[in-house]
């Protein structure tokens, strides 16, 4: 008995032996040399395999950093910049800042300011109703409110908002990975800057369309009047197919652009509570710039600005004197949609005032 | 009897409005003449604001080959040139015309009711002319008629196929057509005949149309090499390579056009419509709409001009009843609903359908139970589910591998599924991706 084991022992020991010298000489003949350094980066990467940089995975971006041996155009947005600093010395290079990035939802046709007028009961996919029709309220490039882009965060950075009927950022968790970007079939979602003390201007309107067609779907719409754009001590804001848009690079947050809007389409992030003083300034302003760029702008052009101020002025101070009674504190998105509560009465009013409204023409 | 044989579906025909004779419309006070009624390029607008329009002048002209003329269906006066809502509520290029109360024809057309029986124009002449006055299939894909008759070199043509089946639930307008222009259809069938030099024409009916296939063979001892077949019920014979099937037995290939098996198809409106521009010089400006609806007072069959508002058509008929809950332009099988009764009517629009809360009624959409209804009614011999689901998943190259460019989106898959689950709507999202890829990838 005692033989046969240790027949089996020292026989099958012999194999093993033997095999292992097999297998020791051909994995040295067949030795993958791979660079070290990756499985260093891979290490620091936060594995959310999220796409943001790019990269199929986590993996491949490491792969992508050592092999190109620079980080110019690769960046991962999970990490950030803190993230970035540590994996820069592991190839020899200097990490570039970046500043951090967040996205935004640029809609604001809530329920309130956007009434549905039709029924949906198709499939619950942004990217099929956006193929099948121009959306519950009629607005061509507002949102669809099915939650394709809640489905494709993977940092729950996002939800919806029953009431309102639009995806809310949370600021928190957002990587700016860029998901929920690529999804929206309506290019509503953009990541912006995150700016200081996570402060943030930007125009909450995707609408191309004249502003007389786009008011009759959104209160809130963006209605092409370029008054922001005069208004902006810094041109930091373009108008192109009736939509201003505010660069992010050139804003200096100073917020005189908010009170100007007609229409209240220019949302500002986490900024305390705007003061009488503020919308005096922004008032003042906005007469200086237009006398300036007036002054730049040819003889014809003139009489048609001036005839615009007159109405405008009024306007302006109509609006911001309401603006100040129940305008309150947002810190985050999800409360940001409601200090504009009072905008559409407003807005109504404004309507009313001047019935020729020269921007809607 | 003939059918296709393969899947189809019978659904409940419920054609209330095939007693109602045919009504002309009244003229509206506004008519919205959107440039794009038909498949291809929008044509090119050529009046401006502020001209004087007669009725059939030539308000905007074909933009490339597959392309439609568009003339102006009313007298009046072109208030703007802007963009309106359509029937997907999108915006899109239409000439808005303000109608006057005096009707002045444009030279040249016979407006009278005589029926003219001799053939004179020749065949080029033949496609000239339903070019030149806008004929598209009013069968419902709306493609330019006369690059049909235009045989490129080396496909021969044996036969003229009609397509008199109007399978579309609710639909009546092809039926009332064939029973009170059975004449002058006839004519026009002989006409898109001698445009395409064939001897043999078929024109397939659906057996539930009897009154019409006994009104046609009655008149086709009139008319050399025109047959009349009925065929057995079945949806969607109505579609161009099910009715060859049905009746020539020949299969059209896959990614092919019916000229591969020797046969052009035409609806039996789109030859109403070449008897009147032949014969008659009549450009394509109105066309017969069955408005119809369970909850509806009264149904219709009008003749009505193109650009007339939905809303003055369901006006007619008594007004929206207080169950409705869905309005759809077209069938209720291949049709679409629409967001606003301010849409107009074009030259593709068979019917307006008027459907109840009880019949509009969505059920939610469960899981997939692999019972494979679907697969056994698609006429096409796809497999719905699969495509359904490459669509979802945003797939185009498997969906393209699967077929999905065969699809004839005849909606049996939805009708049929028991866990309501919507085949078609993805089917139809994944063919539009496809599409894009294929074009994506001849460009390159």
């Amino acid at each position: 008995m005692n033989q046969v084991i240790i027949s089996a022992v020292i026989s099958l020991g012999a194999i093993g032996g033997a095999a292992a010298i097999i297998l020791y000489f051909v994995a040295q003949k067949f030795k993958v040399i791979e660079d070290p350094r990756i499985d260093e980066v891979d290490e620091i990467l936060p594995a959310a395999n999220c796409g943001g940089c790019g990269y199929a995975g986590c993996r491949a971006f490491a792969e992508a950093i050592v092999k190109t041996g620079d980080l110019d155009n690769l960046y991962c947005p999970v990490g950030g910049n803190e993230m970035m600093k540590q994996i820069a010395p592991i190839i020899g290079v200097e990490a570039k800042e970046k500043e951090p990035e967040v996205a935004v939802v640029r809609c604001n046709g809530t329920r309130q300011y956007a009434p549905e007028k039709v029924e949906y009961d198709g499939p619950q996919s942004c990217a099929f109703a956006h193929s099948l029709f121009a959306g519950k309220s009629g607005c061509p490039n507002g949102c669809l409110g099915l939650d394709d882009c809640v489905e494709s965060c993977d940092f729950d950075a996002m939800y919806m908002d029953e009431e309102t009927g639009l995806p809310v950022i949370i600021e928190d968790n957002c990587v700016a990975c860029g998901a929920c970007v690529d999804t929206c079939p309506r290019d509503i979602i953009e990541l912006r800057p995150k700016g200081k003390k996570d402060k943030r201007v930007f125009i909450s309107c995707v609408n191309t369309e004249k502003g007389a067609v786009s008011r009759k779907h959104c209160s809130v719409s963006c209605i092409g009047c370029g008054q922001c754009v005069t208004a902006c001590p810094f041109d930091a804001i373009s108008m192109e197919n009736n939509l201003a848009y505010i660069h992010p690079e050139k804003c200096k947050l100073c917020r005189l652009c908010v009170p100007i809007c007609p229409t209240n389409a220019i949302v500002e992030a986490n900024f305390p509570e705007m003061s009488d003083k503020l919308i005096e300034k922004a008032k003042e302003n906005y007469t200086k710039q237009k006398e300036k760029k007036k002054g730049a702008g040819k003889a014809g052009e003139e009489k048609a600005k001036a005839k615009k101020a007159t109405s405008t002025d009024k306007k302006t101070s109509a609006s911001s004197e309401k603006k100040t009674q129940d305008k309150s504190i947002s810190t985050s998105d999800a409360e940001k949609k409601e200090p504009r509560n009072d905008s559409e009465q407003t807005s109504k009013q404004k309507d009313k005032s001047s019935p020729d409204n020269p921007e809607n023409k | 009897m003939k059918t296709f044989k393969l899947g189809g579906i019978h659904p409940a025909e419920n054609k209330m409005a095939a007693s109602q004779p045919i009504e002309e419309f009244p003229l509206p006070k506004q008519g919205i003449i959107p440039v794009s009624q038909h498949l291809g390029a929008p044509a090119k607008v050529l009046v401006k604001r502020g001209d004087q329009v007669k009725t059939g002048q030539l308000v905007a002209e074909t933009a490339g080959f597959i392309s439609a003329n568009v003339h102006s269906p009313y007298t009046g006066k072109v208030k703007k040139i802007d963009h309106v809502i359509d029937a997907s509520g999108y915006r899109h290029q239409a000439i808005i015309i303000d109608v006057a109360e005096n009707e002045e024809w444009e030279e040249g057309i016979d407006t009278s009711g005589d029926i003219i029986r001799q053939v004179t124009a020749e065949p080029n002449e033949i496609t000239e002319k339903m070019k030149a006055k806008g004929i598209v299939g009013l069968g419902g894909a709306t493609f330019p008629s006369h690059v049909k008759l235009m045989v490129p070199e080396g496909k021969k043509v044996e036969y003229l196929i009609i397509n008199g089946v109007e399978c579309e639930p609710y639909l009546t307008n092809d039926h009332r057509l064939m029973l009170e222009k059975a004449e002058e259809m006839m004519i026009g069938v002989s006409i898109l005949m001698k445009g395409l030099g064939v001897n043999k024409a078929i024109i397939g009916i659906e057996n539930n149309k009897m009154d019409a296939v006994e009104k046609l063979q009655s008149l086709v001892k009139d008319f050399d090499g025109i047959s009349v077949e009925p065929l057995k019920v079945k949806y969607p014979q109505g579609g161009e390579k099910q009715l060859i099937k049905a009746l020539i037995n020949r299969e059209v290939p896959s990614g092919k056009l019916p000229l591969e098996v020797g046969c052009v198809v035409n609806n039996v409106a789109t030859a109403y419509a070449v008897y009147e521009a032949v014969q008659k010089n009549k450009p394509l400006i109105d066309r017969i709409v069955t408005v119809t609806g369970k909850s509806l007072k009264k149904t219709a069959n009008l003749k009505v001009r193109i650009g007339t508002k939905f809303s003055e058509l369901v006006e007619y008929v008594g007004g929206l009843p207080e169950d409705t809950g869905k309005i759809v332009a077209g069938g209720p099988m291949t049709g679409k609903a629409i967001t606003s009764l301010d849409v107009p009517v074009i030259k593709g629009t068979a019917g307006i359908l008027i459907m109840n809360k009880k019949e509009a009624r969505q059920a939610e959409p469960r899981t997939c139970i692999r019972c494979a209804k679907c697969t056994e009614v698609c006429p096409q011999g796809l497999e719905p589910f699969l495509l359904h689901q490459f669509g979802e998943l945003q797939k185009p190259e498997d969906a393209e591998v699967n077929g999905i460019m065969d699809c004839i989106e005849c909606g049996s898959c939805n009708y049929t599924c028991p866990s309501n689950r919507p085949l078609l709507e993805y089917i139809r999202y994944g063919k539009a991706q496809t599409n894009e890829m294929i074009r994506n990838r001849k460009q390159k």
